[in-house]
């Protein structure tokens, strides 16, 4: 199956003088869980907005389940689930009266809405809780019952604007079981994070910073593309020898988690010689020195911060 | 799909029964305004206290005073002795009026001179000062021709100069009594149903934009007319409720008759009952929060109790008051409310304010739809 589900071609929304998304271009296939990752105010929501339906853009055009965003929103509205990133719930219904709603408001046929809520909260796990008032439940419990609303009248696309944002990491993980499930039946998923643990879980990503899409692909291609390494070493004067790796432009990021210092190399650069190399000449010992895996959120920042030097430099 | 606007108005049910606050509040703010307005609000003028400056202390001037007191318009405080007394009870508002009498009333009458009587009257509540100078003129220029007559007749003995010339015979139809409660009841029927009504559904749609409840509905496919119709639907069902309760209440408590047909005013009302429901959904799409559609509901209220003639007489009000209130629903609905419940009007009676009402509730759906998008921004 590679049917595209979502096809968008240079998207750009604006807000007066500001430009919230800008050229956006993309396609999700079937059955793909798609992550849009980007920092707060990076124009995640508003690209989210625009594909179902519930904001015009201002330039480019897009298709989404075989109908134009522009043109024919309301047939989209039928054939997608939405979450907010608030779990926009009746706090003063019950679970089961919630669901009812939106079985009704997505039109199951009445006689299939008992059943159908019935089977929602069978999966998602809610039974015993189907009479508790929703506004009683804590952020996990909520956002389940925000995605079996979503998902309520089955529908092959499911759009989730930030789903685990204030859900503590147990719901979270069971969540995106809840979600590889959902994708292998066939749903496609597009969700917005900026939790960088969670990016790794989707088959695909998209970068978005300051409104541009600044790379598509899988976590690893995404990671390979910018061609890091990354090491962790243990070592006394940890600061200084942080201070004298940023100076060298081999070294693309250094961060401290703890007592490891954690470094990335630019260009494929083999980091342990390297580094050696520079600490050592410079009197300092290593404890310890161990290669470590290139994640995501490496990538992420790297692209970031190569944005803003380029920026500075035009500037 | 019929079965959304269904669907939305169990929920809104389900909701207002939860909420106990507002639920109280739709049933209890009816009958407490009825009581309120029916007992507090009398523009019947009575009892003026009234203090007496007689300074010719004569048979004539007592009984004056004694046909002044049976009118029941005075409440007769006692005598006093100077203006300077008169000023300072009027001015310390003991009394509302003032009656001197001079010293050569009697003698003056016996004389067949005219004899000059003076009202003080507290000109600070415009409406005391009205009844309390009609009253008293009516009284005096009775009594004087009383005098004239009896003069006539010791004069001239003639039969026929019996007869006064003109005479005025009033009759009150509809409401006999002039009782203010038969008034202003029906009257509260249109107050309270605009109050609730537009701050009912104002709010529903703000408490959804509030709570982000709203952003879910426009990402689903309901239509906007079946979520309007779903908002409205238990709405309505709310204000017939209210009105029956009014009308009940004003039965049993005021008295209040009910002259013509009952389901007319049912049928008609559904006219004035939407248009403050367009009004409130309009109000739903300038306000961000609850507290906002609140106050403007508020302040829609003012002008609707102040200009639409529920107070004060829509004919004695200024030309751009009148203005202003003809493009009030409720202006409308108490021309057709009084009529029916006091009068006995039937259709053909009211239908001129039922144009006016499906006029003004077609320029409210007008501009709600224009307000009211499927699209954030």
């Amino acid at each position: 199956m590679s049917e595209t589900i979502i096809e968008t071609q240079g998207l750009s929304r604006r807000f007066g003088s500001l430009i919230a998304v800008r050229d956006v271009s993309l396609s999700v296939k079937r059955g793909e869980i798609f992550g849009v990752l980007g920092p707060n105010g990076a124009g995640k929501s508003t690209t989210i907005r625009m594909l179902c339906g519930i904001l015009d853009p201002s330039g480019g055009s897009g298709r989404v389940v075989g109908f134009d965003i522009a043109t024919q929103a309301e047939r989209i509205k039928e054939r997608i689930g939405y979450m907010t990133q608030r779990f926009s719930l009746y706090e003063d219904l019950s679970v089961v009266e919630n669901l009812l709603f939106y079985a009704g408001i997505y039109g199951v046929p009445r006689s299939k809405r008992r059943a159908r809520v019935d089977q929602v909260l069978e999966r998602t796990g809610l039974g015993q809780r189907r009479k508790q008032i929703a506004g009683t439940l804590s952020g996990g419990w909520k956002q389940r019952v925000a995605l079996a609303s979503a998902t309520i009248h089955e529908p092959p696309l499911l759009f989730l604007d930030e789903p685990t944002a204030g859900v503590d990491p147990v719901s979270r993980r069971e969540f995106w079981e809840q979600i590889h499930g959902l994708a292998a039946e066939g749903t496609t998923v597009l969700l917005t994070t900026h939790y960088m643990d969670e990016a790794e879980r989707c088959h695909r990503l998209a970068f978005i910073f300051r409104g541009q899409l600044l790379d598509v692909g899988t976590p690893e291609q995404i990671v390979q593309r910018r061609n890091l390494r990354a090491l962790e070493l243990e070592l006394e004067q940890p600061r200084d020898a942080a201070e004298l790796l940023r100076q060298q432009p081999e070294i693309d990021e250094v961060a401290h988690y703890g007592h490891v210092l954690r470094l990335t190399t630019r260009g494929g650069v083999d980091p342990e010689p390297f580094v050696r190399g520079v600490l050592e000449s410079r009197g300092f010992t290593l404890k310890s020195c161990n290669v470590s895996r290139v994640s995501v959120e490496d990538a992420f920042v790297s692209m970031v911060r190569e944005d803003e030097q380029q920026r500075a430099k035009a500037a | 799909m019929l079965t959304r606007p269904f669907v939305i108005a169990w929920k809104e049910l389900l909701q207002l029964r939860r909420d106990r606050m507002t639920l109280a509040m739709m049933a209890v703010l009816p009958i407490v305004q009825l009581l309120l307005f029916g007992y507090a609000i009398n523009t019947d003028v009575r009892h003026i206290p009234t203090v007496i400056y007689d300074q010719d202390h004569s048979a004539a001037s007592r009984e004056l005073q004694q046909s002044l007191r049976i009118t029941g318009f005075y409440d007769l405080l006692g005598e006093v002795k100077s203006y300077a007394e008169i000023e300072r009870a009027l001015r310390s508002g003991k009394a509302r009026a003032a009656l001197v009498i001079p010293a050569r009333y009697a003698s003056n009458l016996r004389s067949g001179k005219a004899a000059q009587l003076q009202l003080v009257v507290d000109g600070s509540d415009p409406q005391t000062v009205g009844s309390a100078i009609n009253t008293a003129s009516g009284l005096i220029a009775q009594r004087s021709s009383e005098l004239m007559l009896a003069k006539l007749a010791r004069v001239g003995g003639g039969a026929g100069a019996a007869l006064q010339p003109i005479a005025l015979e009033p009759s009150t139809w509809y409401n006999p009594e002039l009782r203010t409660a038969v008034y202003v009841v029906p009257g509260l029927i249109g107050v309270i149903l605009t109050m609730t009504m537009v701050m009912l559904t104002a709010m529903a749609i703000a408490r959804e934009r509030e709570r982000g409840t709203l952003e879910q509905l426009i990402v689903s496919p309901v239509r906007r007319l079946e979520l309007v119709l779903g908002k409205i639907l238990p709405y309505t069902v709310i204000g017939y409720v209210q009105m029956s309760l009014i009308l009940l209440a004003g039965r049993v408590v005021f008295g209040v008759p009910l002259v013509g047909s009952l389901q007319l005013l049912y049928v008609l009302s559904f006219l004035f009952i939407a248009a403050n429901l367009a009004i409130g959904l309009f109000f739903s799409t300038l306000a961000k929060t609850q507290q906002q559609a609140m106050q403007m509901s508020f302040f829609f209220l003012l002008p609707n109790i102040l200009l639409s003639g529920f107070m004060f007489p829509f004919e004695s009000m200024p030309r751009p008051a009148q203005f202003i209130s003809q493009g009030l629903p409720l202006t409308h609905f108490l021309r057709i409310v009084r009529g029916i419940t006091l009068k006995g009007a039937t259709f053909p009676d009211v239908s001129q304010e039922l144009v006016w009402l499906g006029a003004i509730f077609c320029a409210l759906v007008l501009l709600t739809s224009l307000r009211f998008t499927k699209k954030l921004v």
